[in-house]
């Protein structure tokens, strides 16, 4: 069987490697797609949506739907993850580790709705699969954190500009809380981005994308057509488009960024949401 | 476009393939395929094509890691074929 599989995929890479032999050399200029439809792109980019990245303005914009349904893959993606692996049922005498923080002693506690020391200051909760305190790993992701989240925002806010958009700087954005809850633990992820905010912010996002394009189907133009917001944003209708495409890359971003921290946290936590990485 | 470079960064690309499909431990498996990522990360900016190379930076070598390495956490470390 295992010389079977060997010999079909060598045999699909060779007929890979032989429809290579076809293809234009690589950037060609007069291959077929550098010959119709690259150079209307980059001529026509600036004038038509004033936005210098080519790559921002195609993606969002000349084909937008595509952007649309790859956010919707993400959607799903987090939503499959959290449907096969969300638990809500507790499970029943479950123990709990707290840690005294001045003598570093261990304490694990039975009934933890009896006598919940989380009111006590000295004690910390601890996860059951647990490294010892790092004051060096928490400081530096303590002092990273909001550097990241604010590359995250730059990234996402100057893709007009340079490389980045919403893909990208919302994937960041996430990160950001990823590493807070490798670093700390999850719950403390949890108390700055909860379940169900971030949960919510996935669909948010998508709905912000579609529903540009639906509003721009009832303002009278075509489904993403974005010069029909004009009116609305009081300028012309190449700085509309331009604008449409900042209003869609935030709406990727949100959901991007939620999608990864929910994926993560059914990941970590088994999906009970308790205990992570 | 320097040769000897791209030629290096695709031999460590297809070195970092076979490597995560043929080692056993999962969690290094999700390191090198991390790696492959950041090589490949690499040749789409030789390419010229930095939004993809920030994409599959960010996606393929930052989360998509994290995400492996958590999956490895939570079921098991060796791989049974």
């Amino acid at each position: 069987m295992k010389l079977v599989g060997v010999a079909v995929a060598l045999l699909s890479g060779a007929f890979l490697l032989y429809a290579t032999v076809d293809f234009p050399p690589w950037a060609d200029p007069a291959s077929p797609a550098s010959l119709h439809v690259s150079p209307r792109y980059i001529e026509k980019t600036i004038e038509e949506t004033a936005v210098p990245n080519v790559v921002t303005s195609v993606l969002a914009d000349y084909r937008g739907y595509d952007t649309m349904f790859e956010t919707t893959v993400i959607f799903v993606a987090g939503l499959v993850c959290f449907v096969l692996l969300r638990i809500f049922r507790t499970v029943g005498s479950e123990q709990i580790l707290y840690r005294h923080i001045p003598t570093g002693i261990t304490v694990r506690i039975r009934d933890h709705r009896r006598f919940p020391p989380r009111e006590l200051k000295e004690f910390e909760r601890i996860d059951s699969v647990w490294t010892p305190y790092d004051p060096i790993i928490k400081t530096m992701c303590r002092l990273m954190i909001p550097f990241l989240q604010l590359f995250a925002l730059y990234v996402i806010a100057h893709g007009h500009h340079s490389p980045g958009g919403g893909f990208q700087g919302g994937v960041i954005l996430g990160a950001s809380f990823i590493l807070l809850a490798v670093s700390h633990d999850l719950r403390s992820s949890l108390a700055r981005m909860g379940e169900k905010i971030h949960t919510l912010f996935c669909p948010v996002g998508v709905l912000a994308y579609a529903g540009t394009g639906a509003l721009c189907l009832l303002l009278g133009d075509n489904f993403l057509d974005y010069k029909a917001l004009a009116p609305l944003l009081g300028v012309d209708s190449i700085m509309a488009r331009s604008h449409g495409i900042f209003i869609v890359e935030v709406g990727v971003g949100i959901a991007v960024m939620a999608t990864m921290i929910w994926i993560y946290n059914n990941l970590s936590s088994e999906g009970r949401y308790d205990e992570g990485l | 476009m320097i040769w000897q470079l791209d030629l290096l960064i695709l031999t460590l690309v297809v070195i970092a393939g076979i490597g995560a499909l043929t080692v056993k431990d999962l969690l290094g498996a999700a390191i090198l395929f991390g790696a492959y990522s950041f090589m490949m990360c690499l040749l789409w900016s030789i390419m010229g094509a930095v939004d993809v190379s920030f994409t599959e930076a960010s996606v393929g070598a930052g989360v998509g890691t994290v995400f492996f390495v958590a999956a490895v956490f939570r079921t098991t470390r060796r791989t049974k074929d």
